[in-house]
């Protein structure tokens, strides 16, 4: 019963807190509205590639390929000082047939690999053509050859059989996506990660912070002067910003799902339930690090330490290819697991019972934090 | 006779190589005020928060309603006031003494009537429903005091419950904590108001982490051969 009051008491705190109340829920759709900005931008990048001596043919190809522009130079030298003045973002020179040289200005990985892609497929594109014209000529050749049998022999033409020549019909591919659309992109896949990642944050930092301030202001003290058990209170805070987490996944599902476009799979109490599962382990860690620090500052100071690095090693860039110790750490953050699990609800529509390794470990911090939080406590009240 | 209320035996308390209590040995009876009196640092609030259980000692006992402490159960008989504040800024005095009770274990049904006596008490009533952020040195110390005295407890300690209070509501306080002391609590108080001192039933003046002197105020002055417990401080400590 205790409990109930306690978090009913921090949750009209935190409710007269207009400025942290709105960083909890304002701050993290505020931030990843830019994200979705930022990275959908950077897929529209756009190369110019100047052509020193290049066949025509090739040059029309790439110039064909998407977001590649050409400008044909007269030497090599106005090209490469097209390079220097940053006017072009490649040059290619063709110096003897069928043996070209490339230089990239590299100052920009996405544009390397786009000339590199786009003068590749202009390589093909013009092979092909080629060899669509052999066959052309061919064709043209073997009906010429009919029509003079037929006048030569008219009785052999009978038996003789010319194969029509086909329209070639232009190859279709239609796309379908298991998930999303094809404006799908990177954002997409960090939408789950950073969602638990906004989750973890803010629990831990106010949740981290109010305990603190219980402790400096003394207030601690005096509700460890009542027969209030340790537990009721770690419970107290446990239940209070549970329910913080749970209206804070809400609204940033709801603005990802409504102005950002992006597709839930699964269903959103699953969304929740792995939130709220976090919110406790943010919590209790919170509060674990907050009998740490001696003020809010040094509070802060775990942010860089242990906060942004989980960040990195839950699965917003692929770890498959790191060594092996660098993926050992991202096994003992716990929003690698939240991060999993949400990615697999949210992108695959895996079910909870599904789940069962990601919601066990969680559980298993959850377990262990809060059992150190209440033992914890006994410095402040030994019974 | 009855047993005391407060009942310490030799109580011992070190923080790191500072001896902050020797050797304290001091009762309380119910129906009794006890002023500690002491210089700063010497361990009043020491003694108050290893007789609570929140400091352990590190020898002696503290026996508190008959209790062994450190006992989370006797809380909720005891009324404590910290030397600090200790309030909840964002919420309104209401809302403290509210969330106090509960913690204390009041009873729903007459936690509305207590808060009202305890603010009434500390003359608070019409300041019940701002925020404690927008209330005064002396308001804040008088809602502390109002949720020390929440739930009838058997025993008080305040420690320095009146800094910081005017004259008027001093001596209304005074009126009250005489009050409950004739109804048969005890109480533990610590002061630096020394004509406060003359206001309790025992006088204790805790000097080098031992109790130097313990009687009533007169019995006291008589002792040292002064007029006022501020010339026996003043003597005890060597300042006079
Ligand atoms: N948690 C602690 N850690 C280390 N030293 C402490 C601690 N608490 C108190 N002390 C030391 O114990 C001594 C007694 O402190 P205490 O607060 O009991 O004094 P006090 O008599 O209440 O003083 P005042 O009248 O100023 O309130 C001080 O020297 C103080 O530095
Ligand atoms: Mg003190």
């Amino acid at each position: 019963m205790r409990a109930i009051y306690i978090a009913q008491r921090v949750i009209h705190e935190l409710i007269r807190d207009k400025r942290t109340m709105a960083l909890m829920f304002v701050a993290p759709v505020l931030i990843m509205f830019l994200m979705k900005l930022i990275f959908t931008q950077s897929t529209t990048t756009s190369v110019t590639v100047a052509t020193v001596g290049v066949d025509g043919n090739v040059r029309s190809a790439l110039n064909a390929v998407k977001h590649v522009a050409v400008t044909n130079k007269a030497s090599n030298a106005a090209a490469q000082h097209a390079l220097k003045t940053q006017k072009v973002d490649a040059v290619i020179r063709q110096t003897k047939p069928a043996h070209y040289t490339v230089t990239y200005a590299n100052t920009d990985a996405t544009k390397t690999n786009l000339v590199k892609a786009g003068f590749n497929a202009a390589l093909t594109a013009n092979g092909i053509k080629t060899l669509k014209q052999t066959t052309l000529k061919l064709s043209q050749t073997v009906s010429q050859m009919a029509t003079t049998i037929a006048k030569v022999a008219p009785q052999a033409a009978g038996s003789l059989k010319v194969p029509q020549t086909e329209p070639a019909a232009a190859t279709k591919i239609t796309d379908r996506y298991q998930y999303g659309d094809k404006d799908t992109g990177f954002f997409n896949k960090i939408v789950p990660i950073l969602m638990g990642f906004f989750v973890f944050f803010f629990v831990f930092l106010i949740s981290g912070m109010a305990l603190l301030k219980e402790r400096t202001t003394g207030t601690l003290d005096r509700l460890l002067a009542t027969p209030v058990r340790r537990g009721e209170i770690v419970m107290g805070y446990m239940l209070s910003y549970g329910i913080l987490a749970l209206i804070q996944t809400v609204i940033i599902v709801l603005c990802t799902v409504g102005f950002m476009g992006v597709e839930i799979t699964g269903t959103l109490a699953a969304v929740m339930v792995i939130n709220f599962l976090l919110a406790l382990v943010a919590l209790a860690f919170g509060i674990l690090l907050s009998t740490l620090a001696q003020s809010e500052f040094q509070m802060m100071q775990f942010i860089p330490i242990l906060v942004i690095p989980q960040v990195f090693f839950s699965g917003i860039v692929p770890l498959d290819s790191l060594a092996a110790w660098v993926k050992d750490i991202s096994y003992v953050l716990p929003l690698t697991y939240a991060g999993h699990a949400m990615t697999q609800i949210i992108m695959y529509g895996t079910r909870l019972s599904a789940l069962g390794l990601d919601i066990g470990v969680l559980l298993l911090f959850l377990i262990v934090l809060t059992a150190l939080n209440v033992r914890g406590m006994r410095r402040y009240r030994k019974v | 006779m009855t047993e005391p209320v407060i009942d310490l035996k030799h109580l011992q308390k070190t923080f790191g190589q500072q001896t902050v209590l020797a050797d304290v040995t001091l009762q309380i009876a119910p129906g009794e005020i006890l002023g500690l009196i002491g210089p700063s640092g010497a361990g009043k609030s020491t003694v108050i928060k290893t007789a609570l259980g929140m400091e352990v000692a590190d020898g002696g006992e503290a026996r508190v309603l008959q209790t062994h402490m450190p006992n989370r159960q006797l809380l909720g008989r005891i009324g404590y006031m910290a030397q600090e504040d200790a309030l909840y800024e964002a919420l309104t005095g209401a809302e403290n003494l509210r969330f106090f009770g509960r913690m204390k274990g009041v009873k729903k049904a007459v936690l509305a009537a207590d808060i009202a006596h305890v603010a009434a008490v500390v003359d608070l009533t019409a300041d019940l429903e701002k925020p404690v952020a927008g209330y005064s040195g002396g308001m804040k110390r008088r809602l502390s005091l109002a949720i020390a005295l929440l739930g009838a407890p058997e025993l008080l300690i305040l420690d320095e419950p009146t800094v910081g209070i005017d004259p008027a509501l001093r001596r209304k306080i005074w009126s009250e904590l005489h009050q409950l002391r004739d109804e048969g609590r005890g109480i533990l108080i610590t002061t630096h108001v020394m004509d406060e001192a003359e206001l309790v039933d025992h006088v204790a003046l805790l000097l080098g982490g031992k109790l130097m002197a313990y009687g009533t105020p007169a019995a006291l002055e008589t002792q040292y051969a002064v007029d006022s417990i501020e010339a026996v401080f003043l003597k005890a400590e060597g300042v006079a």
